[in-house]
C-alpha cells in the first residue's frame, strides 16, 4: 500500500548557510523501522532533487525514533543571498511529508 | 513577562541574534556610533530590569549585537532613570574584522578565499562559556554579550554556578543539549509544531516560554509556568532538539562538541519534560567566526491574479517580466505563489482559484532593483487581464559566510559598569 509520509510522520526543518537539515518522527514509535527501510538518503535526494543540488545524508537518532537528513546545496545559496521566498527553507518540512512510501 | 514573574527563576537568558543580525547592526552602528545593539534592548529592559530586582535572578542575552558597550551604557542609563541598583558586565571582543585577511578560507561549501566576496561589514567570533564567566563572576545582574554561541547564554550560568571544569565535556555536553532546547523559546514549548487535527497545541496566542530546572550533573527537567499556552511534549522537545543540527553525534559550540544522538526524553508529568544523556567531547582549537559582507541587492515584485485562467495568466506576467528585464537582470527568479513558490513543485497538487506572481532579481545596482518591482508594477497597465494588488521592494543585501580562527589571536574583555564607574574586570 502506498502512504504519504505526512499519515505517518511529523518534520522539521532547519538550516545552516546552504544546507538544509529535516528532521523525522513517526507518530507510532512502531513505524521507527518502516521510515528507516523506506525514507533513505537516496530516497529523499530524489523526491527533492528539484531542490538539494548536492548530496544527501542520514543520520539515524534511534533513542528519539528519529532520521536526521542533512542536505548540501538545498537553500539556493543560503539565507542571507537567496531569491527564495522562503530562504530559511522552514517549509520544506512538508516537502518532505509529501513523499509517497511503500507501507 | 509571566515565565520573569511567576517562574522562579535564577537566571533569563534572550537569545535575539540571527546568523546576519550583526551584520546588519554593525551597519547602523556605522551610521551612528551609539547604536548598533538591538532596538529592542530599551523596551524589554524597562520590562525585566524592575522584575529582576525584585525576583532576584541574573539577565544574560547576546542583545550587545555589533556595540555590546553601548547596550551595557543604555541599560545602566535605563536602571538610573527607573532608579534601580543595577550593575552590568558587558562581553566584548568578538569583533574580529581588523584581524581578517583577504587570503582566508571560508569554511562554506566551495571554501573560497574572502577576497571573492563584496566589501566585508563585520566579523565576529562565537564566544563560549568561558569568556562569559568573568563576567558571572563579578556579580553583576545583567550580562550582555556580543556574538555567543546561542547554547552558550544558558552552559554559561551553569558552569558558574556548578563550578564545573572548562574540561568537563560531559556535563557541557549536557548543559549544551538543554540550552540548545532552551535557545528558541517558544519552539519547545509548542511554537512551530501545530498542525490542526494532528499535531494540536492549546492556546498558542498565549504562548508560555519554557525554562528548564538543572542539577549539578548537567540533567534537566523543561517547563513552562501553570495556566500559559502551548504545550511541552516529548514531540516538540524532539522537534528542538535536532533543529539545524547537521550532525546529531558532533554539535561543535564553542564550549563542547556535544553528542545529541545519545540523549534521552521522558515526559514526567504534563508539560514537563526531563532531558539527560548528552555526551560530549573535547572542543575544537578554533573560534567560528561569522562575517558579513556586501551582497549587492535585491528587487522584489509581487502582483495577484484570480479567477479563470488565473496561474496561465500569471505565468504569461512571470514571462513578459522576464523578457523586459533580460538585457539588464541575469539572476532572476520568477515564483508563483500558492502554486510552486516554496516547494519549486506542486507535487501533483490541484490547481489553486488565485495564484500570486512574485519576480525577484539580485542585482549589482539599486536602480536595478527598483526596476524588478517597477516591472512588475507595469503589468497593471502592459500586462495580463486582471492582476492587482502589486507590492514591490529593493533593498541592500548582506550576505554572511563563516571562517575559523585560532583562540590564541582572539581577546575577549570583560568591562564591569557600575553606578559611576567602568572598570575591566578580565
Amino acid at each position: 500500500m502506498k502512504r504519504r509520509l505526512h499519515e505517518l510522520a511529523h518534520a522539521r526543518a532547519g538550516d545552516k548557510g546552504d544546507t538544509l537539515t529535516l528532521a523525522l518522527f513517526p507518530y507510532r514509535e512502531e513505524d521507527y523501522e518502516l521510515l528507516r527501510r523506506e525514507v533513505t538518503a537516496q530516497a529523499v535526494k530524489r523526491h527533492l532533487a528539484h531542490l538539494v543540488g548536492g548530496e544527501v545524508r542520514r543520520f539515524e537518532v534511534p533513542g528519539l525514533h528519529a532520521l536526521q537528513f542533512v542536505c548540501e546545496r538545498a537553500l539556493d545559496g543560503g539565507v542571507t543571498t537567496s531569491l527564495a521566498i522562503d530562504p530559511h527553507g522552514k517549509t520544506l518540512s512538508y516537502a518532505l511529508l509529501e513523499m509517497v512510501i511503500d507501507a | 513577562m509571566i515565565l520573569a514573574s511567576q517562574g522562579e527563576l535564577d537566571y533569563l537568558a534572550l537569545e535575539c541574534l540571527a546568523e546576519r543580525t550583526i551584520a546588519l547592526a554593525q551597519l547602523r552602528k556605522l551610521a551612528d556610533p551609539a547604536a548598533g545593539f538591538d532596538p529592542l534592548l530599551e523596551a524589554r529592559m524597562r520590562a525585566l530590569l524592575p522584575l529582576a530586582v525584585r525576583h532576584g535572578f541574573r539577565i544574560v542575552t547576546n542583545m550587545g549585537a555589533a556595540n555590546p558597550l553601548g547596550a551595557g551604557r543604555r541599560v545602566m542609563a535605563l536602571s538610573r532613570e527607573l532608579g534601580l541598583k543595577v550593575t552590568t558586565a558587558v562581553l566584548s571582543g568578538d569583533d574580529v574584522l581588523s584581524l581578517l585577511e583577504p587570503g582566508m578560507r571560508t569554511i562554506e561549501a566551495r571554501g573560497a578565499a574572502l577576497s571573492e566576496y563584496g566589501a566585508l561589514v563585520s566579523a565576529n567570533a562565537y564566544f563560549g562559556a568561558e569568556e562569559m564567566l568573568p563576567a558571572l563572576a563579578s556579580g553583576a545582574q545583567v550580562i550582555i554579550t556580543g556574538r555567543v554561541a546561542d547554547p552558550s547564554l544558558f552552559v554559561a550560568p551553569l558552569a558558574h554556578e556548578f563550578k564545573w571544569r572548562l574540561d568537563d565535556w560531559q556535563r557541557l555536553g549536557r548543559a549544551t543539549a538543554i540550552g540548545h532546547l532552551l535557545e528558541c523559546a517558544g519552539q519547545v514549548t509548542g511554537g512551530y509544531f501545530a498542525e490542526p487535527g494532528l499535531k494540536d497545541v492549546p492556546n498558542l496566542a498565549q504562548l508560555g516560554f519554557p525554562w528548564c530546572d538543572v542539577d549539578a550533573e548537567g540533567n534537566g527537567v523543561l517547563g513552562k509556568v501553570a495556566g500559559t499556552g502551548g504545550a511541552i511534549t516529548l514531540r516538540t522537545a524532539k522537534e528542538q532538539l535536532l533543529y539545524e543540527v547537521t550532525d546529531p553525534g558532533g554539535y561543535i559550540t564553542p564550549d563542547v562538541v556535544a553528542d545529541f544522538s545519545t540523549v534521552s526524553l521522558k515526559e514526567s508529568a504534563p508539560d514537563r519534560v526531563a532531558v539527560r544523556g548528552a555526551g560530549g567531547r573535547p572542543r575544537t582549537p578554533t573560534y567560528k567566526v561569522s562575517v558579513g559582507y556586501r551582497a549587492g541587492f535585491v528587487g522584489e515584485g509581487e502582483i495577484s491574479y484570480a479567477g479563470a485562467k488565473a496561474v496561465e495568466r500569471a505565468r504569461l506576467a512571470g514571462e513578459i517580466v522576464r523578457e523586459r528585464l533580460r538585457d539588464d537582470v541575469t539572476d532572476l527568479r520568477v515564483d508563483l505563489i500558492g502554486m510552486d513558490s516554496a516547494h519549486r513543485t506542486d507535487f501533483s497538487h490541484s490547481l489553486p482559484y488565485e495564484v500570486r506572481l512574485r519576480v525577484a532579481a539580485r542585482t549589482a545596482t539599486r536602480e536595478l532593483a527598483e526596476r524588478v518591482g517597477a516591472e512588475v508594477e507595469a503589468l497593471w497597465i502592459n500586462g495580463p487581464a486582471g492582476g492587482g494588488g502589486v507590492r514591490r521592494h529593493a533593498q541592500e543585501r548582506i550576505g554572511v559566510v563563516s571562517l575559523l580562527l585560532e583562540r590564541a589571536r582572539v581577546r575577549p574583555k570583560v568591562t564591569l559598569l557600575d553606578e559611576d564607574r567602568e572598570a575591566q574586570a578580565a
